[in-house]
């Protein structure tokens, strides 16, 4: 179980806004993995793939759900469950003390968001879907328990209204900060999907980079169908634990390996995701998908305890 | 020596005193007779007093303790005729999980257990009780075979956590730790995992996921070993003892704040000082559990297991959303 840090896309600035389509102040970007010079302009438009060598850079969860959904179609829910600090952690080093708490301030400010998850309910398509979508940037996207709580409950909000659940993970794992509780909250997700089961309502998976620890070794790996972006790191041990411990080197554990070890079913490009996404909700959910879609489009118009996110 | 470890160091000077005067045997002088008595009296009045206040970090020496009893000590303590059934019948057998159907008291249960070696050349076979994905896969089987013929399961856990090699990577390590959280919260008999020394991260919870969970005395159980939680936390694993204290990763911390279900207690001075008093006071821990256990119906069990574990976790309600940004 680790929280890998990862190196962030090195722009020329350090604060691209998160979505407006025009560059403020810093035009060019460099690819963290071929190091071509890219025009940021050119880079958005191509969802953030290096147009050189491929390389699929983080997304933020918005970014993410923009990508994914038919536009407009976000319902954002619980945005407001945070975490707390049950164990009053402190991170004490040579150079500085920081409570727990007072980190996640940080991240909060810092990231924009409350926690590393962002979930509700979309359309992709006109197909109805729960979703959970991770984001990296808030601790390394790593899952306490208010991460735990967030995705559960979107898992049983698809449980339901009988729609499909979508989670796109990023994490680094567990979060230690949070000790036990962290641990138990793959238990609490896996055992949320295995109710979802049972009702048969399809689940699936898109790991992103990075999909590790934790995550990886609970709902991320419990898809009916597990999708990944091309060149994410997805592994049950980062690369620094393994190093650390086994003294070697490991070779770049991605989802090409996954794919070719029969682990996941397939390595999707960026741009394919809602199209790929699309057409698996089709072929899984004849009856729920139809019936549903009209259902809830009603439903949506009636409610009124769903707060629009867009 | 019986007390060897580095916070024992008084335990052990009393001790080397006691065995010097017991060497005398008939030789005695009488006041040495009464200081024999005396350091008998002072060893266990400071053990009583070290062993009350273990911290974490120490906590996690006696967990780690060499001559610890495993789970196949406990096993032939506790049960009769276990029989060990081997292979996930798809890769390997693998040595660091031993499972099986057994009978304990007038129960036939099945037991889905860590094991780690004691010796150099024992420690290798079971992998220092690392289980690979085949282990993890072995254990699913024998859990769907403990529902097919209405066994109840008990797992008793003991291990610094999944093995983190290249192979695993590649067989699947993940997957099969997720599978078994999947199977196990819907699984239709009751479930009992003890940790009866490490508790490390996914690895233990991989057999974790059941209708009671309860801890030796003097265990541990974290969400990452403090080894591995130092050197995410700060990039070194010298700070072990540090991230134990701040993770609370102690049997009686965790007992605290209810992440758990029970304690059971061992002997003074840790389970190794008397294997057979462990053995029946976790033997009666389970009795009395199952007991309960299988008084309920099955959508009764399987609907507390889920919400026992829907509802760990801490966390807030935010006044006013940060997320408004998109």
């Amino acid at each position: 179980m680790a929280k890998e840090a990862a190196d962030p896309p090195t722009t020329t600035s350090s604060n691209t806004p998160a979505k407006s389509g025009l560059p403020s102040g810093n035009l060019v970007v460099k690819c963290t993995k071929c190091k071509e010079i890219l025009i940021v302009r050119e880079w958005e438009k191509n969802l953030k793939v290096c147009t050189r060598c491929n390389f699929h850079f983080k997304l933020t969860a918005y970014e993410r759900i923009e990508l994914l959904v038919d536009p407009e179609s976000f319902v954002e829910l619980d945005a407001d469950i945070v975490s707390v600090d049950p164990l009053h952690f402190v991170s004490r080093t040579k150079d500085e003390v920081q409570a727990y708490s007072s980190k996640l301030d940080d991240e909060s400010k810092k990231v924009g968001l409350n926690e590393a998850v962002v979930v509700g309910h979309a359309m992709i398509e006109q197909l109805p879907l729960s979703l959970a979508i991770m984001d990296f940037r808030f601790i390394g996207g790593s899952m306490g328990s208010a991460v735990g709580e967030k995705i559960t409950r979107a898992i049983e909000f698809g449980l339901e209204k009988c729609m499909p659940v979508l989670i796109a993970s990023a994490s680094g794992g567990a979060r230690m900060q949070e000790g036990l509780y962290s641990l138990m909250q793959m238990a609490k997700t896996s055992a949320a999907l295995a109710k979802l089961g049972e009702a048969k309502i399809p689940y699936f998976s898109l790991l992103t980079d990075p999909t590790t620890g934790g995550v990886t070794a609970s709902f991320a790996m419990l898809g009916d169908v597990i999708l990944a972006e091309p060149g994410a790191l997805v592994c049950f041990t980062g690369p620094r634990v393994i190093e650390q411990f086994m003294h070697v080197k490991p070779p770049e554990i991605n989802s090409e390996f996954v794919l070719q070890h029969g682990m996941i079913d397939a390595v999707v490009h960026r741009r394919d995701l809602r199209q790929t996404l699309a057409r698996l909700m089709q072929l899984f959910t004849p009856g729920i998908v139809q019936r549903n879609s009209q259902e809830f489009a009603q439903q949506i118009g009636e409610s009124d305890g769903l707060r629009p996110g867009i | 020596m019986a007390y060897d470890l580095e916070f024992e160091k008084p335990l052990a000077e009393l001790e080397r005193k006691i065995m010097s005067l017991q060497r005398k045997g008939d030789r005695l002088k009488p006041d040495e007779h009464r200081q024999l008595q005396e350091a008998e009296r002072e060893l266990r009045r400071r053990s009583e007093e070290i062993y009350k206040n273990l911290s974490s970090w120490e906590t996690v020496q006696v967990a780690r303790h060499k001559d610890r009893p495993y789970s196949l000590d406990y096993i032939n303590l506790m049960c009769e005729d276990f029989f060990e059934l081997h292979g996930d019948r798809s890769f390997s057998d693998d040595h660091a999980i031993v499972a099986g159907p057994a009978k304990l008291g007038d129960e036939h249960v099945m037991l889905v257990c860590h094991q780690k070696g004691r010796d150099m050349k024992e420690k290798q076979f079971r992998n220092l009780g690392m289980p690979h994905p085949e282990g993890y896969r072995k254990a699913g089987r024998l859990m769907q075979q403990a529902e097919k013929f209405g066994f109840p399961v008990i797992c008793l856990i003991d291990t610094p956590g999944a093995f983190l090699g290249l192979g695993d990577e590649e067989r699947g390590q993940s997957e099969a730790i997720a599978a078994n959280l999947y199977l196990m919260s819907r699984l239709q008999v009751p479930i009992i995992a003890v940790v009866i020394g490490e508790g490390g991260s996914g690895g233990a919870l991989a057999i974790g996921v059941a209708d009671r969970i309860l801890m030796l005395e003097h265990s541990i159980y974290t969400v990452a070993m403090p080894e591995a939680s130092a050197s995410i936390l700060w990039r070194d694993k010298v700070f072990a003892p540090q991230a134990a204290e701040a993770m609370r990763i102690s049997a009686k911390e965790l007992k605290a704040i209810d992440l758990i279900d029970e304690l059971i207690p061992e002997p003074l001075g840790g389970a190794h000082h008397n294997f057979s008093l462990t053995a029946d006071n976790l033997k009666a821990a389970l009795l009395i559990n199952l007991a309960e256990l299988q008084m309920l119906p099955v959508d009764e069990l399987l609907e507390r297991r889920y919400q026992k574990f829907r509802n760990i976790g801490k966390f807030g309600i935010a006044p006013e959303s940060l997320s408004t940004a998109y």
